[in-house]
């Protein structure tokens, strides 16, 4: 498979000095689902941003499907840690946002964005205003609006950190089962190590200021996963694995550079 | 309707006639002579004996309010956006903005008298220079505080900037350009009364102020009561139409409206 998405050596200094990420290269291939772990200031959503072509990069080459990331990219979806959903207008408007952005006309906008709710199994709450629903369904509401156009690219920033865990381990499955039927190339920012291994096929270990790369870690558990998978002793082997390279690189940060 | 809402209605009505029969029953036994202060049965009752000439110099007032007020709005509104596409125009244009709001208008409605041929048209300038910062101010802010998050939303899936105006920038600056049409409204009345007692004008075309100046000059107090019930009013019923257009267009999703 080519890689859906590359960062080649890139440097990411902002205007006021602070250097984000550093030398940084990273391939994915092409509906990978990949987790970027690290601690906070590590570079993780700077590393989202630039991928998205919200930031571009100060050297070295980010490139989506082989051309130069810039924001426009109608192939890419973004998720952000709050629901970031629209509060003058209903879930339905919401969710057809991006499709009347990309120019379809209102009734088509709304179909996708009906099935695209009916996805998330919020289909019952299409009329409703955001500050009706609950902090999972408005993520929900945020989901289906990221993949009503049916993206090549789905970037997840945190999306459920701020969800209490019994309602971010259904999202986990729930966001498992969508990206089965999908198959976007998913890259998902987190802090939480078990959610890192739950989800993702490969987890991208982050550390340092600025950030760099300490560790690339395939995560070799079977999909489709379920909740029962979290109790077993190869997800806690992968998990120690994960810890193991957070300390090495924490061990590595803390020391003269 | 819940008991909360009937509670905003009676309690100021009572609290209302609470105080005009205080102020009935001060005047009757203190037995103050109306040139002094009149009773507000004697003020409804010269309202009544005067209402001809007193609708119409308040349907000239509310002319030159409301059409200051929908200038201001347009104004402010229009200049707003101006100075959220361009920090270089802002940087330029707002020191003006500035002045006109802090120079006390009794102080420019001579000039603005002098400069323009028209009453009516210095007038409606007038209350427009009083009634339209808190509209320019107050859309501004509205204009710059939409949620980042969305902004980049918009960004990544390249909404042009109408776009961008129309489905992000214009509903999250209408709650503040909701505020400052509230305080507007008020003002293109004081603004609309002042300068005509700036302008101190007599004959036809004339607004409620006239009235009170003469009503003065002649020591007719009851009724410059009767000319000010009716800016009163006015001005209560500009508070509660700002409100109620508020609520019908922020109701159901801003926190400031909801219930």
């Amino acid at each position: 498979m080519s890689a859906a998405i590359e960062l080649d050596q890139v440097d990411k200094r902002f205007a006021n000095g602070v250097a984000a990420v550093q030398a940084l290269s990273i391939a994915i291939a092409a509906g990978q689902f990949v987790s970027l772990l690290g601690p906070s200031g590590c570079g993780k959503s700077t590393v989202l941003r630039l991928v998205a072509g919200l930031e571009q990069p100060s050297a070295g080459r980010v490139r989506i499907g082989g051309e130069a990331a810039q924001a426009r990219s109608a192939a890419m979806s973004y998720v952000f840690q709050e629901p970031t959903l629209m509060p003058w207008a209903r879930v339905l408007d919401n969710v057809a946002l991006p499709m009347r952005i990309q120019g379809a006309a209102r009734a088509a906008a709304r179909e996708k964005a009906h099935q695209a709710l009916a996805a998330v199994g919020l289909a019952d709450r299409a009329g409703a205003y955001p500050a009706e629903l609950s902090g999972g369904m408005k993520m929900r509401a945020s989901l289906a609006r990221a993949l009503v156009t049916r993206p090549a690219v789905l970037l997840l920033d945190e999306p459920f950190a701020a969800l209490d865990e019994i309602t971010r381990h259904r999202l986990n499955d729930e966001l498992l089962a969508l990206w089965g039927t999908q198959v976007p190339t998913a890259v998902f920012v987190t802090h939480s190590v078990f959610e890192a291994v739950y989800l993702s096929q490969r987890v991208l270990v982050m550390g340092g200021r600025p950030g760099r790369l300490v560790a690339d870690l395939p995560i070799a558990l079977a999909y489709p996963r379920t909740p029962a998978l979290r109790l077993q002793p190869q997800f806690t082997q992968h998990c120690r694995t994960v810890i193991g390279a957070l300390q090495r690189a924490e061990a590595g940060a803390a020391g003269p550079r | 309707m819940s008991a909360l809402r009937r509670a905003t209605i009676w309690v100021p009505a009572a609290a209302a006639l609470a105080a005009l029969m205080a102020w009935e029953a001060v005047v009757r036994l203190r037995g103050i002579p109306p040139y002094i202060l009149p009773a507000p049965s004697l003020v409804v009752r010269t309202l009544w004996s005067n209402l001809d000439s007193l609708l119409v110099s308040w349907l000239y007032t509310i002319k030159i309010t409301f059409g200051a007020l929908l200038l201001a709005l347009a104004g402010g509104v229009m200049l707003a956006a101006v100075f959220a596409l361009s920090r270089a125009l802002e940087l330029a244009l707002y020191p003006f903005a500035i002045a006109l709001q802090v120079t006390p208008i009794v102080a420019i409605a001579p000039l603005i008298l002098i400069y323009v041929d028209s009453t009516t048209a210095s007038l409606l300038i007038c209350a427009f220079i009083v009634a339209f910062f808190p509209i320019l101010s107050n859309t501004l802010v509205g204009l710059r505080s939409a949620d980042p998050n969305l902004q980049d939303l918009l960004t990544l899936y390249g909404a042009t900037r109408w776009q961008r105006l129309r489905w992000l920038l214009a509903p999250s600056a209408l709650p503040y350009l909701i505020a400052g049409l509230k305080i507007s409204g008020g003002l293109a009345l004081i603004g609309a009364v002042v300068a005509e007692f700036a302008a101190g004008a007599a004959g036809r075309e004339t607004g409620l102020a006239s009235r009170i100046l003469e009503a003065s000059f002649r020591t007719e107090i009851p009724k410059m009561y009767a000319a000010l019930t009716l800016v009163a009013l006015t001005g209560m019923a500009i508070h509660l139409a700002s409100n109620a257009l508020g609520r019908l267009l922020l109701g159901h999703w801003h926190p400031s409206e909801r219930r």
